[in-house]
């Protein structure tokens, strides 16, 4: 193997002057981060919802969040992001209209959160059920015969349970959100593996690019771990699930 | 804006060549990462400290990075290793095709290693104790007691994983082979007919991912009863 290795390259300027690699390098992980956090809320939010109706007593409701699932889990993402961005605009005239007024990264940036926040939400309605469906049904039971509304079963028995139990569910599940917004490249977003390549085109020096993504996604992939493991104790309910797992 | 069959039907051979290279691609890939990801999990399970380590370490590293990445990495990266290996005055040209194939082995098995290793682990301590006593050496006891059961326990999971590499194929499209999608994609850009193509290939993937899923499922509650 006879490569040339060059780290200065990060601290050359780039082709239009006004930047250097490792600026590129930093405002892909920038795109990166802004991407997931968005798209993880709103995952987090429909799948809760998702999750939770698909354990309710009513059939359309059960039904309705099976096919959510189904649908979104068995389509590849990347499928999936060419839908959103080319596909769905076609049939929302409003939306197609605005897409093409305003800067590409927008119109971009609403694909990719709108295709990974859904997806996710999909995976994340699947931990929420299984986790409501690990309580004893007792649980339930006992909140109806106390007097509780369904609704208010949910928010002070089931939810505050099943969410700590599926913390460790999510934390992986945060991470493929993660790893899964470098799809969103192939619509044009610049983001982290986007930035990475593009300066390989540019210097060369592919392999120091992409080494710098690889470090950089693995200390993402590291932090979000210590995070949800410390979100994890702070929440654990003493005697249950404190040890850790389910 | 009208839905236009005709294109798709028109371009159902150039698909159909698309759909054999993702089909070609998924069972290599699935064949080649569950042979070398069971070695990986021996190896995680081994008592030779480096070699755990080593192997933690790659499977790690692969679970850690995007899947576009490894691909980029590798598809820049072996025509560098080719020519080390031949010794050639050029990197030689080995196609985005090929590339994806290897990169796809390597990349599935760290997760088919994560998956081998949970079935290694389930399988009762004194079967391996057993085996010893009976004067088989490591590789027997594995080849002919340990894996066969795992590799059985494991079945319903290794194919839930290989829909999952089914679905990951697509994104050989950052490295312009032409899969299922790869091709569709060439046929929307070339006719300006994008809604039909991807509308067409989403549609597909569903149907057969959530047939491939169901039939899982039914094998699963079959292998349950059996045990």
């Amino acid at each position: 193997m006879n490569y040339k290795w060059n780290w200065g390259v990060f601290f050359q300027q780039t082709p239009d002057g006004d930047a250097f690699y490792w600026e590129w390098i930093l405002s892909g992980l920038a795109w990166t981060l802004a991407v997931s956090a968005v798209a993880w809320v709103i995952a987090l939010a429909l799948g809760s919802v998702f999750g939770v109706i698909r354990t309710t007593e009513r059939v359309w409701l059960v039904r309705l969040g099976n096919a959510w699932v189904e649908l979104f889990r068995n389509i590849p993402l990347l499928v999936q992001m060419f839908l959103w961005y080319f596909v769905v605009p076609e049939f929302v005239p409003p939306l197609k209209g605005w897409m093409t007024s305003t800067e590409p990264i927008y119109a971009q940036f609403l694909a990719a959160i709108l295709c990974l926040g859904l997806f996710t939400s999909a995976r994340i309605a699947e931990q929420v059920r299984a986790g409501i469906q690990s309580l004893p049904r007792g649980q339930r039971m006992a909140g109806r015969a106390l007097g509780l509304s369904e609704a208010q079963v949910y928010r002070h028995v089931l939810l505050p349970m099943a969410f700590r139990i599926v913390i460790p569910t999510l934390t992986s599940e945060t991470m493929n959100l993660i790893k899964n917004s470098s799809i969103a490249l192939t619509i044009g977003l610049m983001e982290l593996t986007f930035r990475s390549r593009e300066m390989g085109e540019y210097t060369f020096n592919f392999f120091e690019a992409f080494s710098a993504a690889t470090i950089i996604y693995i200390a993402i992939a590291m932090t979000a771990n210590r995070v949800m493991a410390y979100v994890e104790r702070r929440t654990a309910v003493p005697g249950y699930i404190a040890g850790g797992g389910k | 804006m009208g839905f236009d069959f005709s294109v798709i039907v028109n371009s159902l051979p150039y698909l159909w060549k698309g759909f054999q290279y993702t089909v070609q691609l998924t069972v290599t890939a699935a064949l080649g990462g569950l042979v070398f990801g069971t070695l990986l999990a021996m190896a995680r399970l081994s008592s030779l400290k480096p070699l755990a380590m080593a192997a933690a370490g790659y499977v790690n590293l692969m679970r850690s990075i995007p899947l576009v990445l490894v691909l980029f990495w590798f598809f820049f990266l072996m025509p560098l290793i080719l020519q080390g290996i031949t010794g050639s005055e050029r990197p030689p040209p080995i196609g985005a095709e090929r590339t994806a194939i290897i990169t796809f082995i390597l990349f599935e098995a760290a997760y088919f290693c994560e998956i081998m290793r949970a079935g290694i682990q389930s399988i009762a301590r004194g079967q391996v104790s057993a085996a010893y006593a009976l004067g088989l050496d490591y590789w027997q006891a594995m080849g002919h007691i340990v894996l066969p059961q795992a590799f059985r326990n494991m079945i319903p999971v290794l194919l839930t994983q290989t829909i999952i590499l089914f679905q990951d194929t697509s994104l050989v499209y950052v490295i312009s082979a032409t899969d299922f999608l790869g091709a569709a994609s060439k046929i929307a850009q070339r006719d300006s007919r994008l809604v039909e193509m991807y509308v067409f290939v989403a549609v597909v993937y569903l149907v057969l991912c959530y047939v491939l899923s169901w039939l899982v499922k039914r094998l699963q509650s079959r292998v349950a009863v059996l045990r």
